[in-house]
């Protein structure tokens, strides 16, 4: 329970500091919305406008009243089209939930059994020939990636031309549309788990219960699958949690490289077009989403290794 | 392996680390590829700091004749941009642009990162919790965003449109290096709490030596090689951040060339000139390549673990 609620704690400090970090920053920065909303407007429109959107406020004010906004789902408004939002988070949100949920499905599934197989060939030709290739992947920077999927696929050959449609209005339009940006993301993490999974393999088949396993008569499949992954994919599921901050990142180059209407394209905008109420509101969302996920992962520990458990209540 | 009163974020990074292609097998002897990749860097980083003086032509020159002029044609080598300056020794300084980026962001979060992360690791308790806390927050807002939002922040000269290169190149340095700041951090603190726990710290301290003398006699010649063997991943992800910063129009300021902004300028006619993308983008991906090679041959020789303890 303390360490919950340690961890709850660390939480609150943690979405604080960064929404009032990048509070700090958007005030440090020199633009002025008034003038790029209203750019032939008097300085008594520019003074109502700031009036209006409290930008005349005390530094600690306007954080205040924006984080109190925030907690009750207000996200603030545009001030070009007066929209709000958190509607707009609301549109974009599921893109980018899509793709990076995708990518991480994708890479897990190639990663996993390739993890394993190069565990279990250690040491051979072919674990060699993978590691090669999935060290090869992870120094493809998505952009690289990204460049020459589109020119390749869609642009040459002509295979996936289908820009994103949404999930409801057609399943294989929506796949379709989603490929080459859920493939460019995913590529990078593939390598990254397979090693992860594979080093720990390496190490788990080399202790007392499987050689026990074994010496049972048990299938090596079987040995693989059921006595030697749990325990080993504890690094690569924190890995995976964790990438989700990694992904976010990778996911706005991504959306803005295959023009995707998601989070990544409204960050891109709030930062080009000086939003400070669409910028800090998503950056806090995107803390918040983080610090989350790591929390739920830590929890999720100590259900795959009950040893985790034990070792934390006797500390 | 652990995962108990150690943050689990930096037990990852140590584990990501440890993952490397170079493997659990130590060679004595540089292998063929760390060669090539060496070759590569030295060649690159060559080329960008003698770039001014190697016979190349003007970047900035436009001459209609070599303009979207494919590999080879209208005397040029790598043929010619969308407005007929000359790939090749655009690619040359933008290779200048780049590394300057990637080199001093590194150098500055090795610096601050590195100094925070080996206080944290080694004095541990109050102050580990809080550099912890810092280092967790910094990572928890997507690098780019940080970036992007700093450059913005900091170079007046984006608004205005004029403004010198080197008054951009320098903010670029101080906003990837601050992303880098808590990455660095990381594995240096991860490493010094590793290093910290050796008998030979315990006797230096029974032998009545300072903390401070401590930590720089003992631990940090420890610690360096996994820093080095990070710091070359580090630039390899500055290179790449440059070119994500470019795509939001936040990069290194045209007509001064960069990998990055030569990829942003040109990306809309990929379809139809694609050479004058793909030269920057196999650029970056070819040092990107090399730097991660290096890097894991340096963390493969050094790592003591392997040594034969």
């Amino acid at each position: 329970m303390r360490l919950i609620a340690r961890r709850l704690l660390q939480l609150v400090v943690v979405v604080i500091l960064a929404t009032f970090i990048v509070f700090a920053l958007q005030k440090a920065r020199g633009g002025d919305p008034a003038t790029a909303v209203i750019p032939f407007g008097s300085a008594q429109q520019r003074a109502q406008f700031n009036k209006d959107q409290h930008l005349s406020d005390p530094y600690f004010v306007q954080y205040g009243k924006w984080l109190g906004n925030f907690l009750q789902g207000d996200m603030g408004k545009t001030y070009n089209t007066n929209q709000d939002v958190s509607d707009l988070v609301k549109d974009a949100a599921p893109v980018s939930i899509q793709l990076i949920l995708y990518a991480q499905v994708l890479a897990l599934l190639i990663a996993i059994p390739a993890g394993v197989f190069t565990a279990y060939r250690a040491g051979t030709k072919t674990d060699a020939a993978i590691n090669a290739i999935a060290f090869g992947l992870l120094s493809i920077p998505a952009i690289v990636l990204a460049l020459v999927l589109s020119y390749y696929l869609s642009a040459k050959w002509k295979i996936f031309t289908t820009p994103y449609v949404p999930l409801g209005a057609g399943l294989s339009e929506h796949i379709q549309g989603m490929v080459l940006p859920v493939v460019t993301l995913a590529v990078g993490q593939i390598a990254v788990y397979m090693r992860l999974l594979r080093s720990d393999m390496i190490a788990t088949l080399q202790e007392d219960f499987i050689t026990m396993a074994k010496s049972k008569g048990i299938s090596n499949q079987r040995v693989l699958w059921r006595h030697a992954l749990r325990p080993s994919s504890l690094t690569l599921l924190t890995v995976a949690g964790l990438n989700f901050g990694t992904l976010i990142s990778g996911a706005i180059i991504v959306e803005v490289l295959f023009s995707l209407p998601g989070i990544g394209q409204l960050l891109a905008n709030a930062i080009v077009q000086v939003q400070y109420p669409m910028l800090q509101s998503i950056v806090a969302l995107i803390a918040i989403v983080y610090v989350v996920v790591n929390f739920l992962l830590d929890a999720l520990y100590v259900v795959i290794d009950p040893r985790i458990r034990h070792a934390r209540s006797a500390a | 392996m652990t995962f108990l009163g150690d943050s689990s974020a930096a037990q990852v990074e140590t584990a990501l680390w440890e993952a490397g292609p170079a493997g659990k097998a130590a060679k004595k002897r540089l292998g063929v590829g760390a060669w090539i990749a060496l070759g590569w860097i030295v060649l690159v980083a060559g080329s960008a700091l003698l770039a001014p003086i190697l016979p190349l032509k003007d970047p900035q020159a436009q001459n209609v004749d070599l303009a979207r002029q494919g590999i080879g044609k209208a005397g040029s080598i790598l043929g010619g941009d969308s407005n007929g300056r000359d790939m090749l020794s655009r690619l040359a300084f933008g290779a200048r642009s780049s590394l300057t980026v990637a080199v001093g962001s590194i150098l500055l979060g090795l610096v601050i990162g590195g100094a925070l992360g080996l206080i944290a690791g080694y004095y541990r308790g109050k102050i580990d919790t809080l550099i912890s806390v810092l280092f967790d927050t910094m990572v928890s807002i997507p690098a780019l965003v940080i970036a992007a939002t700093m450059v913005v922040t900091l170079s007046p000269a984006s608004t205005k449109g004029g403004g010198t290169h080197l008054n951009r190149l320098l903010v670029l340095v101080l906003a990837i290096g601050v992303v880098a700041t808590p990455l660095l951090g990381r594995i240096t603190r991860a490493s010094t709490l590793a290093w910290s726990e050796r008998e030979f710290v315990l006797a230096a301290r029974a032998q009545g030596s300072k903390n401070r003398r401590i930590v720089f006699r003992e631990v940090l010649p420890n610690v360096l090689p996994a820093m080095f063997s990070i710091a070359l991943l580090g630039m390899a992800i500055a290179i790449v951040a440059e070119a994500g910063l470019a795509l939001f129009g936040v990069g290194v300021n045209p007509p001064t060339p960069s990998w990055g902004n030569m990829i942003a300028l040109e990306r809309g006619s990929l379809a139809q000139y694609p050479f004058m993308v793909f030269e920057p983008a196999a650029m970056i991906f070819l040092t990107v390549l090399g730097l991660n090679y290096l890097g894991d041959v340096v963390r493969a020789r050094f790592d003591v673990r392997e040594g034969g303890l």
